[in-house]
């Protein structure tokens, strides 16, 4: 294989890495005056990367499978699909990101620079197809997001929750880095062909002890239970776009790395991981709609609802299928939509001072004030609340579907009653905006870049979404192929 | 390519509720008003043009432009049946909010037109998952309308209604899907023919029972019923007795009955035990009622319960008189509930004992009253009376014991209407502010009138409403015709004896010789 086929393989993160280090040298040069300029061309740099993946990802048929740089990196579709979710993603939180902190006294220009090596990092993520280029990927959109979390250097919780990632993120990382050696020293590959190949040859207990390091590690990034302590504290503590950016990309990200690895080299021993990830996702779901039962901070609130989300996600996963996987695609698209969606109304709930509204309190009767974005907020939450026809329903749909025909009816089923209990905070969400009476001033207006990203998230989430269901279906299912070959 | 009608119906009262949305209070109230006259003019178009005796399914509409389900509409006489009563009642729904409802009116017609699209939805559904999308997603505007226009103890209503259903609907989703994958098809008319293995029907017929067991409602799950009524406005009230409550029954009908018979007449006397209870039960609650609203809403259960039984009767007889009683019902305690509405307006309360001797100030809303309550009763020449006559003869035919106890629930019921119009309408005039109200203006004749004309039509000549549905129900009975359990009641013609019972003949000779013998 060329040199050259590699770096086009992997001109999305070149790309991405080449613009990153040129806004750092802008960045240098300039200071904060050209924040702005600076996050536009970052969102520019994104929106390219995620248009070039999808060009990607109809070819990836060909070309080796996507291999690159001997097979250290695969561009396939699997990959390719993650990566457009990222980018895309990422992006429409730096749309909404400049206006939050010059509230706060003054946007600084590491800011995009930090998201767009976060992001090089998450591509190199889902693509990574050898345990070392995963642990590259993993730690340099980990150390990119430890920064962001405590971005408001002023600010106690900020730097707190940045404080309280980076620790247990480096433990995480430690963690995974001991189930990576373990596996290395088991199959004497790092390579997940290799490692695939071993693991049919003979897999022993020490082996078994590597694999469930590796996914407990991964557990902690996607904040699934018992690894999820961490997200309430920080969610709440970093700064709210920095918040929408953590429950969405990096979530994306972590999903895709599970499902590879999960799908990959440990295709082989489905029934050494499928009991964890099902005890995963069944405590996830609970946990997280119990834990948000009690919360008044909204932004605590979804923390815990991302953590009852990831256990949904799970449950396609624990199908171990190429529906399951899919189906995990398609959750994870709408989740995305959701996620951001949410976050972009709590961006854009302020009272007159451009104070923000964080509290079940704070946002009282809002229908009244701000009866636009208050529809909105219901379409999300009924949305996470699964609750047809809005869209939300059919990430819910796909997994239990994908669970279904992987006779794994009684998962399904517990999991889908347990969304019930998640089914009552989401109401009350919609109770105190729409039931209570207005308690405080709200700002009455909000920028247009805002609603553009609101707008088309909850145009994804309407029912017309729906129309998009075969298009998605295609395009996850043609991701999922990604991984037959392996199964 | 016919018309699509059916597709029109949902896209009427649909682009009303948007438009509704950024309307201001008069305006949306004629928008909603026209809205819901246009789709029940379609209806009787609908009607009209149903062909009886014709195809099982007709206007049939298709379009594959979902993934893993179909937009699949058409309709049987059944469902067509319920689509007239939904459209009838919701013009009437539209007027009894017309000054009751005063603030954010426009978001409150959107939510009511967004429940007829659904309710029809529910109805005209031919696939397995447009049908429960459509099921399930008439809890957000119901939501909506108690915990926002609702009274004063809204917010655990609106929670206790969403939950509970919630929780009734989501294992039949699960079921649903295991039923796709199984069968291969999404699609309700193959299903309907579709043999289940008698062991997996036992978990379907659970998962499914779970749902419209809490949307019928039958006891002991019917506590949020009470709750709900009594907190919703009077329009919400009317919808949700008169139609909400019918999806509980219509999906007995076209999914627990023929996709699942064995399981079904495995279950039945589980049913019946229930049917019994909440007939008897809670009849005896709405008894001692001082909440008019309640009262009706606890009648509402024990109707229901008829409706139960006379379902899992496994005859003709007893589905069409379930049928009947659903559409009776569905009219019945809509205008019961109507004319609380009207004196509610009037007093603000509820509370039967601030009423009193309204037969003198208010001699005409006195009579439409005394007409629903009789026929709540099912006085004959109204409405319940034929689908609760044909409900126990269909019964009778199964148990005599549960037509005796549901009979009983009927006096009962005689006892609870009569007693309600006894202290709300005859007696004295005690309370002088009620002594005071004036009588039915021209919106609630509006309202009232073609109720009433409804329930004297299926009263004196249900031929209309049976017409349609016989062909369908009988089909149905054929489908569960293997499965019906034996009964004590059915009566099986013997081989005719050879001579009459007091025949003597030639061995009365015989016989006596040997009586002489010993």
């Amino acid at each position: 294989m060329s040199y050259a086929t590699s770096l086009y393989l992997t001109a999305a993160e070149i790309g991405l890495s080449i613009t990153a280090l040129v806004l750092l040298l802008l960045a240098a040069w300039n200071g904060d005056r050209s924040a702005r300029l600076l996050t536009i061309i970052a969102v520019a740099a994104l929106v390219g990367a995620a248009i070039f993946s999808i060009g990607l990802f109809d070819r990836s048929a060909s070309e080796v499978a996507g291999r690159a740089f001997g097979d250290l990196y695969r561009a396939d579709a699997f990959g390719s699909f993650g990566k457009v979710l990222i980018y895309l993603a990422s992006a429409a939180v730096l749309i909404v990101t400049p206006r939050f902190f010059t509230q706060l006294g003054g946007y600084r220009a590491e800011y995009p620079v930090l998201m767009l090596f976060n992001a090089v990092g998450m591509g190199i993520m889902v693509s990574a197809t050898d345990l070392m280029t995963l642990y590259i990927g993993l730690e340099m959109s980990s150390l990119s997001s430890y920064v962001l979390a405590s971005f408001l250097r002023q600010d106690d919780r900020s730097s707190e929750a940045g404080l309280k990632y980076f620790v247990l993120g480096a433990l995480a990382s430690g963690i995974i880095l001991y189930g990576v050696s373990l596996v290395y020293g088991f199959t004497g590959s790092t390579n997940y062909d290799g490692i695939r190949a071993a693991f049919a040859l003979d897999f022993s207990t020490g082996a078994l002890f590597g694999v469930v390091f590796v996914l407990a590690g991964v557990a902690f990034k996607i904040s699934a239970v018992p690894f999820h302590m961490w997200t309430p504290d920080v969610y709440e503590g970093a700064p709210t776009p920095v918040t929408a950016f953590f429950a969405s990309a990096p979530k994306v990200a972590a999903m895709g790395v599970l499902v590879r690895i999960a799908m990959d080299p440990f295709a082989g021993e489905v029934d050494a991981w499928r009991q964890i990830i099902i005890f995963a996702a069944l405590a996830s779901i609970v946990v997280g709609a119990l834990g948000a039962i009690g919360q008044q901070n909204l932004k605590r609130l979804l923390a815990y609802s991302s953590i009852n989300n990831v256990g949904f996600i799970l449950i396609g996963l624990a199908a171990a299928t190429a529906a399951g996987v899919a189906s995990v695609l398609t959750y994870l698209t709408i989740y995305v939509a959701m996620v951001i969606g949410s976050f972009t109304s709590l961006l854009m709930l302020r009272d007159p001072a451009g104070q923000n509204l964080e509290t079940f309190a704070d946002i009282a009767g809002i229908s009244t004030r701000r009866p636009a974005l208050a529809w909105c907020l219901l379409v999300l939450m009924f949305s996470l609340a699964g609750i047809p026809p809005l869209f939300g329903f059919w990430g819910k749909f796909v997994v239990f579907q994908a669970a279904v025909q992987a006779d794994l009816v009684a998962l399904a089923a517990i999991g889908i009653a347990a969304s019930v209990i998640g089914a009552f905070y989401y109401l009350k969400f919609i109770k105190v905006m729409f039931f209570d009476e207005p308690t405080r001033d709200v700002e009455t207006s909000s920028p247009v870049s805002h609603w553009a990203v609101l707008g088309v998230c909850v145009a994804i989430l309407s029912p017309f979404g729906y129309l998009l269901t075969i298009p998605l279906g295609e395009w996850t299912a043609q991701a999922a192929a990604s991984f037959v070959a392996a199964m | 390519m016919e018309f699509p009608i059916l597709s029109l119906m949902l896209a009427v009262p649909l682009a009303g509720a948007i438009a509704c949305l950024f309307l201001g209070a008069h305006t949306a109230r004629m928008v909603a008003l026209v809205a819901t006259l246009v789709d029940l003019a379609l209806g009787v178009l609908l009607w009209l043009n149903y062909d009886i005796g014709g195809a099982q399914w007709q206007f049939t509409e298709r379009a594959e432009i979902f993934a893993g389900f179909s937009y699949a509409l058409g309709i049987d006489g059944i469902a067509l049946m319920l689509i007239m009563l939904s459209v009838f009642l919701m013009p009437i729904c539209i007027l009894a909010s017309w000054d009751a409802i005063s603030k954010r009116v426009g978001e409150y017609m959107s939510a009511f037109l967004l429940m007829e699209v659904l309710m029809i939805g529910v109805f005209a559904s031919q696939d397995m998952f447009l049908f429960y999308i459509f099921f399930e997603a008439g809890l957000i505007p119901m939501y909506l309308i108690i915990g926002v226009w609702g009274g004063d103890n809204r917010i655990y209503a609106s929670y206790k209604f969403f939950l509970y259903t919630l929780l009734g609907s989501v294992l039949m989703l699960i079921a649903m899907l295991w039923m796709a994958n199984e069968a291969g098809t999404t699609d309700i008319p193959t299903l309907l023919n579709y043999d289940f293995s008698p062991q997996a029907q036992t978990w379907l017929w659970l998962a499914f029972f779970a749902s419209f067991a809490v949307k019928m409602p039958m006891w002991p799950v019917h506590t949020w019923l009470p709750d709900a009524h009594v907190q919703a406005p009077t329009a919400g009230s009317v919808i949700l007795a008169g139609v909400l409550l019918k999806l509980g029954g219509y999906g007995f009908i076209r999914f627990s009955l023929p996709m699942f018979p064995e399981a079904s007449a495995q279950f039945t006397w589980f049913v019946f035990v229930l049917s019994m209870i909440a007939v008897i039960y809670t009849s005896l609650v709405a008894l001692v009622q001082s909440d008019m609203k309640k009262l009706i809403a606890y009648s509402s259960v024990a109707h229901m319960a008829i409706v139960t039984a006379g379902i899992f009767a496994f005859n003709a007889q007893g589905i069409e008189g379930a049928v009947m009683v659903m559409l009776g019902h569905g009219l019945v305690s809509g205008a019961l509930f109507l004319c609380v509405g009207v004196i509610y307006d009037r007093l603000h309360t509820r509370e039967i004992a601030r009423y009193g001797g309204l037969a003198i100030n208010m001699p005409r809303y006195a009579l439409f009253f005394l007409l629903f309550t009789m026929a709540s009763i099912g006085l004959p020449g109204t409405s319940n009376f034929v689908g609760e006559f044909l409900a126990l003869a269909g019964l009778y035919k199964v148990s005599t014991l549960v037509t005796l106890v549901c009979t009983t629930g009927i006096i009962l019921g005689a006892a609870y209407m009569l007693y309600l119009y006894r202290r709300v309408v005859f007696g004295l005039q005690v309370n002088e502010d009620a002594a005071r109200m004036p009588d039915l203006n021209a919106r609630e004749w509006a309202m009232l009138a073609p109720i009433a004309a409804a329930v004297l039509w299926m009263g004196v000549y249900p031929e209309s409403f049976l017409a349609p549905m016989r062909q369908d129900i009988a089909a149905l009975e054929a489908r569960v015709a293997r499965a019906a359990p034996d009964f004590d009641a059915d009566n099986t013609i013997g081989t005719p004896r050879e001579h009459n019972a007091n025949y003597v003949g030639s061995a009365h000779g015989e016989a006596r010789g040997e009586e002489g013998a010993h």
